[in-house]
């Protein structure tokens, strides 16, 4: 790891997805992401890279679907009204398995909403928002230091998979600096080296003739026997990812705990402070922090469900959309109890403390 | 024994999707023989589109992409971008390019991308069944535009090639003609000339290809054509717009 820098959590994404081998980047301008956008606009041309500033995000998404196809590591990203608008594309590129990587800063919602930090967006990244049966692998960041570490996760899970991967973040883990370290910059020989495993379907030169090939890039199936087994076989994709992708934290939990809260990115980095308020003053309460919103940490919840704990509380930025999976996860066991914080604004630890003690 | 004609190797033998009459058939074959004589198969890779001709994926011999509605000119960018060392091709129908997908012919063609379009008028939305499209002549009936083409309602149709011609960028645009065997042979000289400069990554060529369809239209294959002749052309007139290659040749 490189030595710690000061840097937005915009930049960091971006300099730590071209050190992991990001060379295409197509994106148009949107707050709170556009230092992003910026910096990719700055640097790749430094490191033989490609920016194309898209007409829109319709088009951006699109430059994307076409690089993947290409079978090279290919990035955009947006902030919530754009990302809607890449929804089309995004489920053109889970139906045709291509492998790249879209970022969202989200702001506050719906329509044009406002430019501060919101989690509204929940549901669109982790339920669909596409049209389709289909699922994106979704990484909720909570740090500057975690948002870049997921570039090349993304980018990792994305070509072990041939899935879209989604960086779920807001506009304050974008906006905000923090100190962070980056890992080695892939060479060139490194990043073709990840990209050979494309070879076998990607477009690319017939080299080898006479084996001739013809790949295509395509979700279209019009034979309804034939987009069956093609639905089915993205199915046992998402199984095996739900298999080994699960991903979270857990923040003082242990067998006294009165009450478990579930949160992730920005929301949860506040009810980590109200705990250990809280914890001063003799109040156990633990946090499970999913990581990755897609595939869901189900059983992470299930498991603290011990006698000692009386509620599980929810805090999102957001009306409540997580909740719904908590309260699934949950099964009726206990109360599932929500805080929401809308309009781009976000709670205190005072509001969180509030919250958790009257559910005492 | 001396072969005169056969199926260009740049086409599979997937046996075409189209109707009695319809022109796709012929543009696929001119495109496929441009890319055979310039030997531009083994690193040509095109998109196609959403319309009749969404199959195309299936009927060019190259690696091939099937793209959303419109969006073709934005996956070829990325295509293109992505590996500066092969050719890339779109092939869209009016609906497509002209209704849909303005923003991305639009940019495109501005960006002066380095790819052929190939855009195929017919005047009407095939493969839905008949809709009006941005190119429906005034006055023609088709299934919502039922009371013929209303132009203080929905105005006129576009002329593409005019329309990019007010760019700077493109380097080569043209509209040929599939309405006779005379025009076919132009055609394919237009297409070839595109496909060489294409090779060449000269810029960004634009073909326009004025066809029929007999099927949506509700006229015989053969009054198509007269239909057309009489009725798209003085429109959509058949010419030269830009040739960048010859104006460097003076
Ligand atoms: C987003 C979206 N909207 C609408 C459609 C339905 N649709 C399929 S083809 C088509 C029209 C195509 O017409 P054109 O581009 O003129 O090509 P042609 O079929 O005449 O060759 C439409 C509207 C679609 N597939 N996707």
């Amino acid at each position: 790891m490189s030595e710690k820098v000061l840097m937005k959590g915009n930049e960091a994404v971006a300099e730590a997805a071209i050190r992991a081998g990001c060379r295409l980047y197509f994106a148009y301008p949107i707050t709170p992401q556009s230092e992003l956008i910026e910096y990719m606009a700055k640097m790749l041309p430094k490191v033989k890279g490609t920016f194309v500033q898209a007409e829109s995000e319709v088009a951006a998404i699109n430059m994307v679907y076409g690089a993947a196809g290409c079978g090279k590591r290919v990035m955009t990203s947006s902030s919530s009204p754009g990302i809607s608008l890449k929804m089309e594309g995004i489920s053109y590129l889970a139906g045709a398995n291509l492998p790249s990587v879209i970022i969202n800063v989200q702001r506050g919602g719906p329509g044009l909403g406002d430019i501060q930090p919101a989690q509204g967006d929940y549901f669109q990244a982790t339920k669909g928002g596409g049209h389709g049966d289909y699922r994106l692998i979704v990484l909720a960041p909570n740090s500057v230091q975690e948002f870049a570490d997921m570039a090349s996760e993304a980018f990792d899970l994305a070509d072990k998979y041939r899935i879209p991967v989604m960086i779920l973040s807001d506009g304050l883990l974008g906006q905000m600096m923090e100190p962070v370290s980056f890992k080695p910059t892939l060479t060139a020989e490194e990043i073709a080296e990840k990209e050979k495993i494309h070879l076998d379907w990607c477009m690319r030169p017939n080299e080898d003739e006479p084996n001739h090939h013809h790949h295509e890039i395509n979700s279209l199936e019009i034979d309804p026997n034939v987009l069956e087994t093609h639905v089915l076989d993205l199915e046992k994709k998402y199984k095996l990812i739900t298999e080994n992708e699960i991903k979270f934290e857990e923040y003082n939990i242990n067998d006294d705990n009165q009450i478990v809260c579930v949160a992730y990115g920005t929301a949860s980095r506040i009810v980590k402070s109200a705990i250990d308020q809280l914890s001063e003053k003799g109040i156990n309460v633990g946090l499970i922090r999913p990581i990755n919103v897609w595939p869901y940490p189900s059983n992470a919840i299930k498991n603290v469900l011990h006698k000692k704990v009386k509620k599980v509380i929810t805090f999102e930025l957001n009306l409540g959309q997580m909740v719904e999976d908590v309260r699934l996860a949950v099964n009726g066991q206990i109360p599932v109890e929500f805080l929401g914080k809308v309009g781009g604004l976000v709670f205190s630890p005072d509001e969180v403390i509030k919250k958790i003690e009257d559910n005492l | 024994m001396k072969v005169i004609a056969k199926r260009p190797d740049s086409l599979t033998d997937v046996q075409f999707t189209y109707c009695p009459g319809c022109l796709h058939g012929v543009a696929h074959r001119i495109i496929a023989e441009a890319m055979d004589e310039l030997d531009m198969r083994n690193n040509t890779m095109g998109v196609a589109p959403v319309g009749c001709s969404v199959f195309a994926y299936k009927f060019f011999d190259c690696d091939m992409a099937e793209a959303a509605h419109g969006r073709a000119p934005a996956v070829a960018t990325g295509m293109k971008r992505a590996r500066p060392d092969m050719h890339v091709f779109t092939y869209q129908g009016d609906g497509d390019l002209a209704a849909i997908g303005t923003a991305e012919i639009v940019h495109a063609a501005n960006r002066g991308e380095k790819m052929t379009v190939f855009f195929v008028n017919n005047a009407i939305y095939g493969m839905t069944g008949g809709q009006m499209a941005p190119t429906t002549l005034p006055g023609m009936k088709t299934t919502t535009s039922p009371y013929g083409r209303n132009t203080d309602d929905i105005g006129f149709p576009i002329r593409v090639c005019e329309m990019l011609n007010t760019f700077v960028a493109p380097y080569y645009i043209e509209r040929v003609s599939l309405l006779t065997p005379q025009d076919i042979l132009k055609a394919k000289k237009a297409v070839k000339k595109a496909m060489q400069y294409n090779k060449e990554n000269r810029g960004f060529t634009f073909i326009e290809l004025i066809s029929t369809c007999p099927t949506n239209w509700g006229i015989d294959p053969i009054e198509s054509l007269t239909w057309a002749k009489e009725n798209m052309l003085p429109f959509f007139k058949v010419q030269n717009f830009r040739d960048k290659g010859a104006e460097a040749g003076k």
